[in-house]
């Protein structure tokens, strides 16, 4: 029979092993999936993990790794602050369709204008646009006590019909013969997002996404206010003794984790997806979910998650073109990988003992 | 705006049918409250109980054994959580999360191949002369069984919950563990049981989507019906009756606004159907003004984890 125990502290070793342990878990349940669907495990697990980095055409493949880590690491930063925080905006998702719909349209409107200001006032417009959002479920969870788990997540649905309205009505391309999704941002020179280097794949939205990362650790790690944050999360009733305003933290993790995924939004239809369509969003503020458990709610470890998902993401369209995998077999293994986390997390803090007949 | 072009029987009469996935989901998900687990995987339990359910009504040709099918799928998924919160001790919010996100994946993988096929029908129960009465005859006595087991189900879940040892000993784990294991009971079997049972119950509405409401095999078919179930059990005060109740109100909802836009209204379309998704949240709002959880009648150990430490 096994029993567990609890350890009088949480074991260091098991913080970092977790994720790694989990990982090689999900390869081996991943092989059995990919195995009972007629694949090769061992070609299909090399072509997720090794040929996106080291294969062929690695050259091509290094940079898709950071156009997609770009937007999970940015919303899942500001996740991960909610959920030490005990706060779960899970509607990360919406937040990102909102920013993106209300940047492109700072930035559409001012079309045909050439101006240094127009891409900055866009970025500015999708942080303001996923804070907006955020801050429904922020304000109603702080004034009514409604739980923001379902408010957030009813408003991606929500968000999901605005943005088809948008490619289909106010946004659409007045140029575009009728068909839905805005004008192109690529040939609209003053709002479009490109790569800094050529062939990198790192667009502003990268940068971004790796400064939030630093900046999100001091404030862990240095800052009166992440002390609360995640004090908040451990010891709620210690946090009020210690003067921390719930309400405000509310606000402010909620309207952060927003404003973040809106960013993430503006960056990826201004860069890589390139125009406003019924479907540019790709479940990246789902995804950071499971991002940032991966990262171990530490924002250096999420940069590392990012990429690692980026590498599911970009190593799952190679197995799709290359050996015919499903496109949704990738998801099945991301959600596989956020069970096996938090399943093996239970090493930290406790042990497993075993012990033979009852007792 | 054109309210002649709707018809109040047919509108109530398709109400009961739109409300029933919602209505056996959210009963469910009251058992696993009841009992102290707060399972957010509700939405990805339905759209694996709907792809299992299609699958297995194609294969057999049996619509009864689809609905058997989705609610063992639907089980079996929910144990996958069950085993995970309650011997592995992880978080409930975040595991509940995962089972979405992995039932969806699932459920698009295993649901290849089945886009555009029809499923055997469900036919309405006959009842013979009865059917032909005007106006109860449509709402009373023209449906399908499953919406007559459906409202069976909330008299079962609420006899048992209030009558039965069963229920007290549900409620006892669901409102102070602590107490209900120095009594000898097995809270994290006892809290088992219940997410299985929310799992099958999540598992048959699901089953149902595909099967009667929509009836076909889409991908994302149940479009957060399980994220409406949830916010169903908060608006019934984890009561069931209340329950059938905000179930058919939702139906109401979803019924008529497809009804509008059938009708021309003069309402644009997108507001239309974000309007469920609106309401759930204006409802949500209402139901939790100005009350603390225990004024919501909430389980008082929902959410909560139990270890034996000996």
């Amino acid at each position: 029979m096994l029993k567990l125990e609890k350890r009088p502290t949480p074991s260091t070793f098991w913080q970092y092993g977790t994720p790694v342990v989990a990982v090689l878990l999900t390869m081996v349940a991943g092989g059995l999936l990919f195995a009972a669907l007629g694949k090769d495990p061992f070609a299909v697990i090399r072509t997720i993990f090794w040929d996106p980095v080291f294969g062929e055409f690695a050259f091509y493949l290094r940079g898709q790794l950071l156009v997609k880590a770009g937007p999970l690491i940015l919303i899942a930063i500001g996740l991960a602050l909610g959920f030490r925080a005990g706060i779960w905006n899970i509607g990360a998702e919406g937040q990102y369709i909102i920013g993106a719909v209300i940047g492109a349209s700072v930035g559409l409107a001012a079309y045909p204008t050439e101006s240094r200001w127009i891409f900055p006032a866009m970025i500015l417009g999708g942080a303001f646009g996923g804070w907006l959002w955020a801050m429904i479920p922020a304000i109603l969870k702080t004034r009514f006590n409604t739980n923001e788990i379902l408010v957030s997540l009813m408003l991606v649905y929500v968000a999901e019909t605005i943005l088809a309205k948008a490619a289909t009505g106010f946004l659409r391309n007045p140029d575009g013969a009728g068909f839905p999704g805005s004008r192109s941002f690529s040939s609209y020179k003053a709002a479009s997002n490109p790569e800094i280097f050529a062939g990198s794949g790192l667009h502003w939205g990268g940068v971004a996404a790796l400064v939030t990362a630093v900046l999100a650790y001091i404030l862990l790690e240095r800052h009166r206010l992440g002390f609360q944050i995640k004090l908040a999360g451990q010891a709620p009733r210690a946090a009020r003794f210690h003067g921390v305003n719930p309400a405000r933290l509310v606000v402010f993790c909620m309207g952060l984790s927003g404003a973040l995924a809106g960013l993430a939004g503006i960056f990826e239809v201004s860069g890589p997806a390139g125009q406003i369509s019924i479907d540019f969003n790709q479940g990246y503020g789902f995804t950071a979910i499971i991002v940032a458990f991966l990262g171990r709610l530490n924002p250096i470890g999420i940069v590392f998650a990012g990429l690692l998902m980026a590498l599911t993401y970009v190593g799952g369209e190679m197995a799709a073109t290359n050996l015919g995998l499903p496109s949704a077999a990738v998801q099945v293994f991301q959600g596989m990988l956020l069970f096996f986390l938090l399943g093996v997390d239970v090493l930290t803090n406790y042990r497993i003992r075993f012990f033979w007949g009852m007792k | 705006m054109d309210f002649g072009a709707i018809n109040p029987t047919i509108l109530i009469a398709s109400l009961m049918v739109a409300a029933v996935p919602i209505m056996l989901a959210a009963l469910g998900e009251l058992v696993v409250e009841k009992s102290g687990v707060l399972n957010l995987g509700v939405e990805g339990m339905m759209i694996i109980g709907a792809i299992a359910g299609f699958v297995t009504a194609v294969h057999t040709g049996s619509p009864v054994a689809g609905f058997a099918g989705g609610a063992v799928a639907g089980a079996l998924l929910s144990l996958v959580f069950a085993f995970l919160t309650q011997f592995l001790l992880t978080n409930q919010v975040a595991t509940g999360l995962a089972l979405t996100l992995f039932g969806l994946g699932l459920s698009s993988l295993a649901g290849q191949g089945y886009n555009g096929i029809k499923p055997p029908a469900t036919h309405a129960v006959p009842f013979g002369p009865l059917a032909d009465i005007p106006f109860f005859g449509r709402v009373v006595f023209g449906h399908d069984w499953m919406v007559y087991a459906s409202i069976a189900l909330v008299a079962l879940v609420w006899w048992v919950l209030r009558a039965t040892r069963l229920g007290l000993v549900i409620r006892a784990v669901g409102e102070n563990h602590e107490a209900a294991h120095s009594l000898g009971y097995k809270v994290n079997r006892i809290r088992l049981g219940c997410t299985v049972f929310g799992g099958a119950m999540a598992g048959l509405g699901g089953a149902y989507v595909s099967l009667v409401r929509v009836p076909q095999w889409t991908d994302g078919i149940t479009a957060g019906a399980g994220w409406i179930a949830l916010a169903i059990v908060v608006f019934a005060s984890w009561k069931p009756w209340r329950v059938l109740i905000g179930a058919y109100l939702f139906g109401g909802i979803t019924v008529l606004q497809l009804n509008l836009q059938a009708a021309g209204s003069r309402i644009p379309v997108e507001y239309l159907s974000m309007s469920p998704y609106l309401i759930t949240i204006l409802v949500l709002v209402i139901m939790s003004s100005g009350r603390g959880r225990a004024g919501l009648n909430a389980p008082a150990a929902l959410g909560q984890n139990f270890h034996a430490s000996r």
